[in-house]
């Protein structure tokens, strides 16, 4: 660090002393690991470019394998994403005071995931040079126009959502002086933290922490009624809707988890990122295992009950037949694992959560997997079935750089960016405790407002 | 208004394959190599499905030969993002490969599955490519293509019947696969109209379509086997 900085840095406010370190000091094993992902990253985009110059052969994909690991990480990387915007915006609205530390840190999540989500499709496309097509000759009947135009508007609105809480800290930051002037005296936009300018932030965050959540549910509803507006066994079920949205916030609850841990390592954050955190996440996490369990319970039911030959096909092929091993380890993953750690408070800890959410993500990945290929090998179409997929090596090579290219950017991120919302941590201090004392004595009895303040 | 469709003897069918081959030919389809025929990627716009019925020694072959089935109502349609796949007003279902982006939407939905991808570009020996058939066009890596009724033909019917200046007749439009039938097992032409044999056949008591539970309303009939 060079010397003036660290001076600049030395009269700041602890906070700010803390949450700004990681921009102006970076340790070696950053470079190391950040190398190695950019290493991964540009492995697959030569797996892309051999891709597009020899066409999709090069997958593993067939008839009528038709769609892959690319739709399953699209699904999966777009479901990561509602962690912060859904999350964050809920915690906002419900006032959750506990969120102040981790709403940035989930947030960023979302923006920089959405990308690597929303490339998937792109990828899987036999002609991406035709992309355009999409906007030329759009066809609105299509469930795929219906997600361009829900990821559109959510990709927009979480990105709003992300800069503008962001404007104090950038202001903060250009103040300081202690990093790129110019950069962030275009970031901050003018901003002075003047009450006036203080207060339009307020509201509109307010604003947007609402519209953000039907925008969010829209997105992955439609993702599953991709799936579920085919005719095809395991596929056209009403429940796909709301069934993807609560597996997309489950993942993105356990990807902010991991995350936490990870940044408190990395940063020392162990101020910011407290055990009562891991704690409520992981209660939040539990309450979603369970919802796992009821909403795949009933879809495999409804399923099985009905017993339409079609159906039953695919269902025993991933009971009990080629599928079973990603099936029961889904429900390792997303059921007994975090069932069994996050029902008790001693494992509720960093460690215990840090596993938890490994689990979850690993699991909602093959819960993606086990909703694209045992059905896509399994047709209506019985004597046409020839029911093989082996992933290719391009395949592989592009979800490790999804995968390897998101980390990047998000560490990247870590450097520009205060990872934990320094104003709304200040604004925690200065002006909550006292605002919550008084909103909890405003719901007893004789509305004990009157009280509080005398007895201050 | 002309609505082109095909009635399919199944007791009649041999299991020849000789729709599979002339409809290959015709519409100038690629052939690909073993390895990935083995894998699922071999294009039969018209294939001939074998279904064995029975338990050894009792056992007879049964055989389905199965183009696209043009449904009224198709499903492949409604999904494509881009209008590459769309229903003309005689009941044709066809797919403009120069608009297609290749998103394997409708592969997924059609529940026959006569959907077929380009995995990678198409590629002849010189002596294949001096009988590709001019009337039909290629197709490039990563696209769809499907069955389309020989529509390139109906076009040529048209016109021969009007340098003639006459009405067109049922033997003027047939696709390859129902011309090239040693058995006259596929039977093609309008189902309105009543001078078709299409129109009486589909009529018949043994008549069944493929999926018909599913509300696709397919053009194509099968005459279910006597015995």
């Amino acid at each position: 660090m060079r010397e003036g900085v660290s001076e600049k840095l030395a009269r700041m406010s602890t906070d700010e002393q803390v949450l700004l370190r990681p921009l102006v000091e970076t340790s070696r094993s950053f470079y190391i690991v950040a190398t190695l992902l950019a290493a991964t990253t540009l492995w697959g985009v030569f797996a892309y470019y051999s891709q597009v110059r020899y066409g999709l052969g090069l997958t593993g994909l067939n008839r009528p394998e038709y769609w892959g690991i690319y739709i399953i990480c699209f699904v999966f990387f777009i479901g990561i994403s509602h962690a912060g915007t859904l999350i964050s915006a809920i915690l906002r609205v419900s006032k959750a005071e506990w969120r102040r530390s981790i709403t940035r840190s989930a947030e960023l999540i979302t923006v920089l995931v959405i990308y690597w989500g929303a490339v998937q499709p792109i990828i899987d496309m036999g002609r991406p040079d035709r992309l355009l097509n999409v906007f030329l000759h759009a066809q609105l009947s299509s469930p795929l126009m219906w997600d361009i135009i829900s990821i559109g508007l959510y990709f927009a609105s979480c990105t709003i959502y992300l800069y503008v809480p962001m404007l104090p800290d950038l202001a903060i930051i250009r103040d300081s002086g202690i990093k790129a002037p110019r950069l962030y005296r275009f970031l901050a936009a003018g901003y002075r933290d003047t009450p006036d300018q203080r207060a339009k932030l307020e509201r509109v965050i307010g604003v947007l922490s609402i519209i953000v959540i039907p925008i969010a549910v829209s997105v992955h509803t439609v993702i599953g009624w991709i799936f579920a507006m085919t005719l095809r066994p395991m596929w056209h079920s009403t429940i796909f809707g709301p069934y993807f949205v609560m597996g997309a916030i489950y993942s993105g609850i356990a990807a902010i988890l991991v995350a936490m841990v990870v940044l408190r390592r990395a940063f020392g954050l162990q101020q910011y990122f407290k055990l009562v955190h891991f704690d409520y996440l992981g209660r939040l996490l539990l309450l979603f295992s369970l919802l796992w369990f009821y909403f795949t319970f009933a879809e495999y039911l409804t399923a099985f009950y009905g017993g339409e030959p079609g159906e039953m096909r695919a269902f025993w092929a991933k009971l009990t037949g080629p599928f079973a091993i990603p099936f029961w380890t889904m429900v390792l993953g997303c059921f007994v694992i975090p069932l069994a750690l996050m029902s008790r408070r001693s494992t509720r800890t960093p460690r215990g959560t840090f596993i938890a959410g490994i689990a979850v993500m690993i699991g909602m990945w093959l819960e993606r997997f086990n909703i694209v290929v045992p059905t896509s090998v399994n047709p209506r179409w019985e004597i046409e079935s020839i029911g093989r997929y082996v992933p290719s090596w391009v395949e592989l090579s592009i979800m490790a750089a999804t995968f390897s290219g998101f980390i990047l950017l998000y560490m990247i991120a870590t450097k520009f960016i205060p990872i934990v919302s320094i104003w709304e941590i200040k604004e925690g201090r200065e002006q909550s405790v006292q605002e919550v004392a008084e909103r909890v004595a405003e719901y007893l009895p004789d509305s004990a407002m009157a009280t509080v303040t005398e007895e201050r | 208004m002309a609505r082109w469709g095909m009635v399919i003897d199944l007791d009649r069918c041999t299991g020849c394959a000789a729709c599979e081959v002339a409809c290959k030919s015709e519409n100038n389809i690629a052939t690909v190599s073993p390895e990935q025929a083995e894998m699922g990627r071999a294009i039969s716009w018209m294939r001939v499905m074998a279904e064995l019925e029975g338990d050894f020694p009792d056992t007879t072959m049964q055989f389905y030969p199965r183009p696209c089935m043009h449904c009224d109502n198709p499903p492949c349609i409604r999904v494509c993002p881009v209008g590459a796949t769309y229903i003309d007003d005689e009941g044709i279902v066809g797919q403009i490969y120069a608009r297609c982006i290749g998103c394997r939407y409708c592969a997924n939905a059609c529940p026959y599955m006569v959907k077929y991808f380009n995995w990678y570009g198409p590629e002849w020996s010189q002596s294949e490519r001096q009988h590709l058939n001019p009337d039909v066009s290629v197709r490039p890596n990563g696209v769809i293509e499907k069955c389309t009724f020989c529509h390139h033909r109906l076009q040529k019917a048209r016109e021969d019947a009007r340098a003639d200046q006459r009405e067109s007749r049922e033997e003027d439009y047939q696709p390859a696969c129902a011309e090239v039938c040693p058995t006259g097992a596929i039977v093609f032409g309008d189902l309105d109209n009543p001078s078709h044999r299409v129109a009486e056949l589909k009529e018949d008591p043994r008549v069944m379509r493929l999926m018909e539970e599913l509300g696709t309303q397919p053009k194509v009939y099968y005459l279910r086997p006597r015995e």
